[in-house]
């Protein structure tokens, strides 16, 4: 691959992804494979790698040591935490999740796959479905992730067989129908020989589909591909007051990201929860004016009409306004060592608003491995439950599996600030 | 069944996209909050994205300089004009200032006070107040950085807990901290080195001299070039060459090397980074090869 390759002229925009599994199932070293054949991976990084795999008494370079992080990590050989790895094609740009596979890291799964568009699920060939297969498939899915890849790895392990490969994609989509998984593809790789990853490779000729890259950079960058709700929840507002410039003494913008939908200058407008309209007089990004905003974008707004908007609020189409709501249901991931409490007043962060909330009433709690509902009256780390929650003011929500972004919620402990549970709503 | 793809936003305008918000979000959420800004590629990033995120209006936050008091006239120069453009006003905090206190102490007068840079700014985020600092670090740049948080909590000790982070999840930040404590924020957390070129490239933004190809003495040892200055001078049978060199990062002046190179444009620095086989922080800092955690042990620390 010459220099210039690197550069992405041909943008085909970032491709947000999550791998999962266990260092068992050889991600790491897939992840490691990634880096290397895209010649991610710099000479230096490849000669520490060297050293350590020689120290440790290996005959090739162990790439999963790439994804080695913390000193605590190294020491104990396990992955505790969310990793972000890099790399880019020339066509695209990639932000990898990797998420350590043991079942006490079911909060640190839906960190990773609360940004990811794709989710790449690794079997061991030898080992065929197992329960983290189906904690890891639930899990994504729940989180919502669109696209599921399932990459049944270590075929050189099974002489590359295809009928090892076909059974297993076959007991995967017995479950997967039973999740509502809809987009699903499966690959037969090998990370340690490179087999499919980057390269075909030579040992799997039986299969003729694409390799397990040509996968990822045709996948839709765009979250869902349906046409969805404008939604902008205001951050800031913008009120230059500068004495020297009489043009600004009006200015009045209202700073955010387009987080679903997209909005162009005339466009009438509703402001939750308010319910105040007005219509779009302007859109700037750093000066410029746009004529319209796409989602995703980060832009600064101006309407015709003086209304009070501050940060918290929710400018949304006219057409297309939800109603604000003082009582919420959801899926609920609780990440704290310390237990839910059913006393205690939490703060609920939703978009960008935050309110007091209290627990109503839990549902039940969710075995991740079996998917029975069981009878609870507390959460714990790694617990997953459906809840009920009561806001000490409105909030203006959407179902999560309608908008990602009005749909998620996180829970904070006002006493230690920490991040305590992450909710879904629906 | 075909359906028409979604418009969705190049990778840098999606990286510029994510970095104003989070400014924003800092903005937003924290009373007090400073932008480090050293006269480092990164950190001018940062000054465009925040013109991005806050113009019309003024910045809602100073910047702040921990100037260790061995950077190159070029870089400190440079910090000076390109604050008084902006019109945003810059805290310049010393470690030297630290050193006359008595709460940096160095083991001996050539000591790299990179890592003393920690002490200054712990000192300087007390006597302002701060409760967030927004930093240009980038999780590509080290191990210890891919897994740390885009809000990243320190305690009254300026400590980071890898153990013990915050999760992070969608785009819903927590910034809050309660007072004594504080949050790192870095807005370019996503970004690699290729993609802070490229964004400078568009952006045309000025950079420092020394980030272009200029002839400099320096001595090659264990690896790397090392600039003779006042401050590094030769050693006794040290052979000191004059060689055509660039700064891929700029930091304190005895730590921080340059590489050999003819690029002497931002077009011929992305070309050469986009083919580079060393990373970064591998080509140019010494501070970093002592031991494989070393940066992990340094943001224990309070740093960056």
């Amino acid at each position: 691959m010459s220099a210039l390759e690197h550069i992405p002229e041909i943008d085909n925009g970032l491709l947000r992804f999550l791998t999962c599994g266990s260092v068992d199932d050889g991600k790491s070293t897939l992840i490691g494979r990634l880096l290397f054949d895209t010649k991610t991976i710099l000479a230096d990084t490849l000669n520490a790698i060297e050293k350590t795999s020689a120290k440790r008494g290996m005959s090739a370079v162990d790439l999963s040591l790439l994804t080695d992080g913390l000193q605590a990590e190294r020491e104990q050989g396990i992955t505790i935490d969310v990793a972000y790895r890099y790399f880019s094609t020339g066509r695209r740009k990639y932000i990898i999740a990797d998420a350590p596979g043991h079942e006490q890291y079911t909060r640190n799964m839906v960190t990773a796959a609360s940004t990811a568009n794709l989710a790449i699920i690794l079997i061991d060939a030898r080992k065929g479905v197992l329960t983290q297969t189906r904690r890891h498939s639930y899990l994504a899915s729940l989180v919502g992730i669109p696209h599921l890849l399932v990459a049944v790895n270590k075929m050189d392990l099974v002489d590359y067989d295809q009928a090892v490969f076909e059974r297993i994609k076959a007991d995967y989509l017995a479950f997967a129908a039973r999740l509502g998984i809809k987009d699903v593809r499966f690959i037969p790789i090998s990370a340690l020989e490179g087999d499919m990853i980057v390269d075909r490779g030579e040992r799997l000729g039986w299969y003729d589909g694409p390799t397990l890259l040509d996968i990822l950079e045709n996948a839709p960058a765009a979250h869902t591909e349906q046409a969805e709700d404008f939604r902008f929840p205001v951050q800031f507002v913008c009120r230059p007051q500068d004495s020297a410039n009489p043009e600004l003494h009006d200015y009045r913008g209202f700073m955010g990201r387009v987080e679903s939908g997209e909005i162009a200058v005339g466009d009438a407008v509703t402001v939750l929860p308010s319910g105040a309209t007005s219509r779009v007089k302007r859109i700037e990004l750093g000066g410029e004016h746009l004529p319209r905003a796409i989602h995703e974008q980060s832009v600064t707004l101006l309407l015709e009409d003086e209304i009070d908007i501050s940060r918290g609020d929710l400018i949304v189409k006219a057409a297309e306004a939800p109603e604000p709501v003082k009582q919420i249901d959801a899926t609920v991931c609780w990440l704290s060592e310390t237990p839910l409490s059913p006393a205690r007043t939490y703060l609920v962060r939703h978009t960008t608003r935050e309110v007091k909330a209290k627990l109503a009433r839990i549902d039940y709690r969710l075995d991740v491995n079996t998917l029975e509902q069981e009878a609870t009256t507390g959460l714990a780390m790694n617990d997953i439950a459906r809840i009920s929650l009561k806001l000490a003011q409105p909030i203006v929500a959407d179902r999560y599996q309608d908008n990602r972004a009005t749909g998620a919620f996180i829970i904070i402990d006002e006493s230690t600030n920490n991040t305590v549970g992450a909710g879904m709503i629906g | 069944m075909s359906t028409l793809t979604k418009q969705t936003l190049s990778h840098l305008d999606w990286l510029e996209a994510e970095a104003i918000h989070i400014l924003r979000e800092v903005a937003g959420q924290c009373a007090n909050p400073v932008l480090l800004f050293s006269g480092g590629k990164d950190s001018i990033c940062l000054l465009r994205l925040a013109e991005k995120a806050f113009r019309p209006g003024r910045f809602p936050f100073p910047l702040m300089h921990i100037d260790t008091g061995h950077n190159y006239k070029e870089v400190t120069d440079f910090r000076d004009k390109r604050a008084a453009e902006l019109g945003e006003r810059l805290i310049v905090r010393s470690v030297e200032d630290s050193m006359a206190r008595g709460t940096v102490v160095l083991k001996h007068a050539g000591e790299s006070r990179n890592k003393h840079q920690s002490v200054t700014l712990l000192e300087a985020i007390e006597e302002f107040g701060f409760d967030a600092c927004i930093g240009g670090a980038r999780r590509d740049e080290e191990k210890a950085r891919a897994k740390e948080r885009i809000m990243s909590f320190r305690d009254e000790f300026g400590q980071w807990d890898p153990k013990n982070q915050r999760p992070e999840l969608w785009n819903l930040y927590n910034a809050r901290s309660h007072k004594g404590e504080n949050i790192r924020a870095f807005p370019i957390s996503n970004w690699t080195e290729l993609d802070v070129w490229q964004y400078i490239q568009r952006e045309q933004l000025e950079l420092p001299s020394i980030y272009f190809a200029h002839t400099r003495p320096v001595v090659r040892k264990a690896g790397l070039l090392q600039p003779v200055t006042e401050l590094t001078p030769a050693k006794d049978g040290d052979v000191v060459e004059d060689v055509l060199v660039r700064f891929r990062t700029v930091g304190d002046i005895t730590c921080t090397a340059p590489v050999e190179s003819d690029a002497d444009t931002v077009e011929k620095i992305l070309a050469e980074t986009a083919t580079t086989t060393i990373t970064e922080r591998g080509a140019t800092r010494m501070d970093d090869q002592t031991s494989e955690a070393s940066m992990e042990q340094r943001k224990k620390e309070g740093y960056f």
